[in-house]
């Protein structure tokens, strides 16, 4: 099939088959997505970003445990011979270590969403759907952890659980259900006696049914907006776990923790801190972007 | 609607906001309560054993489990959680084992710090923030709208502590505009008598126009660096506040009607977009204590936010729940003032009560 027919196929107004439907729905949001040339660029930054991961090994020129010669390679400033980032205080390739660092953010990100998001949808479902008291015993508890605020909570989660990245990251999960609670309940509020809901009652189909296979999927677009919004946040907060120490452990190259142990040299090596705080910003824009070129896609509220 | 039912509203509206109240206070104990069951459950499982924390790791068992005994641990969880509530209520949050006073005392020395340095913050945020929002709206899609965005998006995804490190570098290390690190240099430090503990207001009431002009040029950078992260979000939602506002039927009628640009824009526009905006500023003011944590570390600012760090790497655990549950209770309050604000600014949501 050529380019064209293709195009054709996908855009038709007359779908001849549910396929053709979904697909030519995804191309139309896709090309809508594609005009926005900001959203393009935060996708490529994710793309980029997942990209270095997988191929770290490849990537990074050094090793970004070990350092070089302690006499002669600490300290080299930016664009030095092989060091295109400088070394820092044990003579580690910072480079190097940034690669690796990307694997330590994106293990954060997936993580935090793989845990938070079914939380979320799950207490949030559940109590628009229910109703009752069940609606309101579960939106008191999400209030309470909303009214904490997340940085503190998640030190205070950390405190207890003690520091390293596994606990930050159930730390940070702990504290980013919440919201996604919040939207999960009021998209169902807004379909739970919708004629279809009502249809697949009176059918016989239990409430697990009703809100696994028919309420949670009308939930989850705006609910994966919200959590592509948040994950810069996410990074944010985990690099902030990392600089309080309280995160990621030396040696492992994250990015927080690699600020926190530049810090020392800040005012003669200025890149050793720097450095690592620009992977970061370039992450949590590129999350920004993208996730405001997915609300205007695919929140019809916010669309103009 | 005949009269006799408008008037029977008006009759049971006065009833009708104290039953309002009173849930609204329902909610907050509730909400509280729910915040010290955490921060208890927190404090009971943590790795640090409280007993040895007292005692030291030489003590003989015989004051071991005397001391077991008096800290309550032999009891079942939900009696340890009453007397913890007790305690909480006469205002008793234990002892610090890193500093051997009692919490309370802590904070009320490290809370002033962390005021001033937000509320310097807040002012900054919201003085750049409205007009910039409004700017926005008014060239929507236009440069200063785009200006405006990026702006914001540079403020939501740069980590604050990494800027601070940055501006410390560029201002301070090189250019030599502000100070460093610290409230204030050791040689004004005795200069003011401390009445507020805000040392901007105490050094201005006691005339020591030096002792706050080194205040000043200690606060300014952290302050402007929490401000411009509250910057970011208050331009944000002005913008579309205003935007909204500015679709209004209102609005065409006061262009019809030859009423100039200006005062369509700021005054009747911007009067009712202050309504939501209240809430706005209230939660990034909230915000701030939060992000204080990261800063302080930074800046070496004797807050909150650094004796709560302070504490948690030293496993002082009394002193973090103390400063934990402080910075939730003033988040609840926080949210309960821009609610009832809300209720006493917007007409609409005031009848509905």
């Amino acid at each position: 099939m050529s380019s064209a027919t293709r195009r054709d196929w996908l855009l038709s107004d007359q779908p001849a088959s549910r396929r053709q439907a979904r697909l030519g729905q995804a191309y139309r949001t896709w090309l809508a997505f594609r005009s926005n040339w900001l959203a393009m660029v935060g996708l490529g930054i994710v793309v980029l970003l997942i990209l270095v991961a997988l191929l770290a090994n490849l990537i990074a020129p050094h090793d970004p445990l070990l350092g070089g010669d302690l006499r002669t390679e600490r300290f080299l400033p930016p664009l030095s011979e092989g060091h295109l980032l400088g070394t820092d205080d044990l003579s580690r390739d910072i480079f190097s270590r940034i690669v690796h660092g990307s694997r330590l953010t994106l293990m954060v990100v997936v993580l935090v969403a793989v845990i938070a998001t079914p939380i979320g949808l799950l207490v949030g479902t559940t109590a628009g759907y229910f109703g009752g008291w069940v609606d309101t015993v579960l939106m008191r508890v999400t209030d309470i952890f909303l009214a904490f605020p997340r940085l503190i909570l998640a030190l205070a989660f950390v405190a207890a659980l003690g520091p390293g990245i596994e606990n930050a990251i159930i730390a940070i999960a702990i504290t980013s259900w919440p919201p996604y609670a919040r939207l999960a309940r009021a998209e169902t509020l807004t379909i739970r006696d919708s004629d279809f809901i009502n249809a697949a009652r009176l059918q016989g189909a239990s409430s697990a049914r009703i809100l696994w296979g028919h309420v949670t999927p009308l939930c989850l677009s705006s609910v994966i907006i919200r959590v592509t919004l948040d994950m810069a946040g996410i990074i944010l907060t985990a690099a902030g776990l990392g600089f309080l120490g309280l995160g990621a452990q030396p040696p492992q190259p994250e990015w927080g923790a690699m600020i926190a142990s530049g810090r020392r040299f800040l005012i003669d090596q200025w890149w050793v801190a720097t450095m690592p705080g620009i992977a970061i910003f370039i992450v949590s824009l590129g999350f920004n972007l993208l996730g405001d070129g997915l609300r205007d896609v695919l929140d019809p509220k916010a669309r103009k | 609607m005949s009269d006799s039912t408008i008037d029977g509203g008006r009759g049971s509206a006065l009833l009708r906001l104290l039953w309002k109240a009173a849930k609204l206070l329902a909610t907050v104990a509730l909400t509280f309560l729910g915040l010290l069951i955490v921060t208890f459950l927190i404090g009971r499982v943590v790795p640090v054993d409280p007993v040895l924390a007292v005692i030291g790791d030489r003590a003989p068992k015989s004051v071991y489990d005397r001391v077991f005994v008096e800290l309550g641990l032999d009891r079942p969880l939900y009696e340890q959680f009453w007397i913890y509530l007790q305690k909480v209520f006469s205002g008793d949050f234990g002892e610090s084992f890193l500093t051997k006073r009692p919490i309370t005392e802590d904070i009320a020395r490290v809370f002033p710090a962390t005021l001033e340095l937000a509320t310097v913050a807040i002012l900054i945020g919201t003085v750049l923030g409205i007009p910039m929002g409004v700017w926005a709206a008014v060239r929507q899609g236009r440069l200063a709208d785009q200006v405006v965005r990026v702006l914001g998006l540079v403020g939501y995804s740069a980590p604050i502590f990494w800027l601070g490190l940055l501006g410390l570098l560029v201002f301070y290390a090189r250019l030599n505009w502000v100070a460093g690190p610290g409230r204030i240099d050791i040689a004004y430090e005795y200069a003011i008598t401390p009445k507020t503990g805000l040392l901007l207001l105490d050094s201005a009431m006691q005339g020591q126009w030096d002792a706050f002009r080194n205040v000043f040029s200690h606060i300014i950078l952290p302050a402007a660096l929490l401000g411009y992260f509250s910057m970011a979000y208050i331009s944000r939602m002005t913008r579309s506040f205003m935007l909204n506002e500015l679709a209004q039927e209102y609005v065409t009628t006061a262009r019809v009607k030859g009423v100039p640009e200006w005062r369509i824009i700021w005054v009747h526009a911007l009067r009712n977009a202050a309504v939501p905006l209240v809430t706005v500023v209230a939660l990034s003011y909230a915000n701030l204590l939060e992000g204080s944590v990261l800063t302080e570390t930074v800046f070496a600012w004797p807050g909150l936010g650094q004796y709560i760090t302070n504490s948690l790497q030293n496993a002082d655990m009394n002193a973090v729940l103390g400063g934990t549950l402080l910075i939730g209770a003033i988040f609840v309050g926080l949210n309960l003032l821009s609610d009832l604000l809300y209720t006493l600014l917007d007409p609409r949501v005031r009848r509905q009560a």
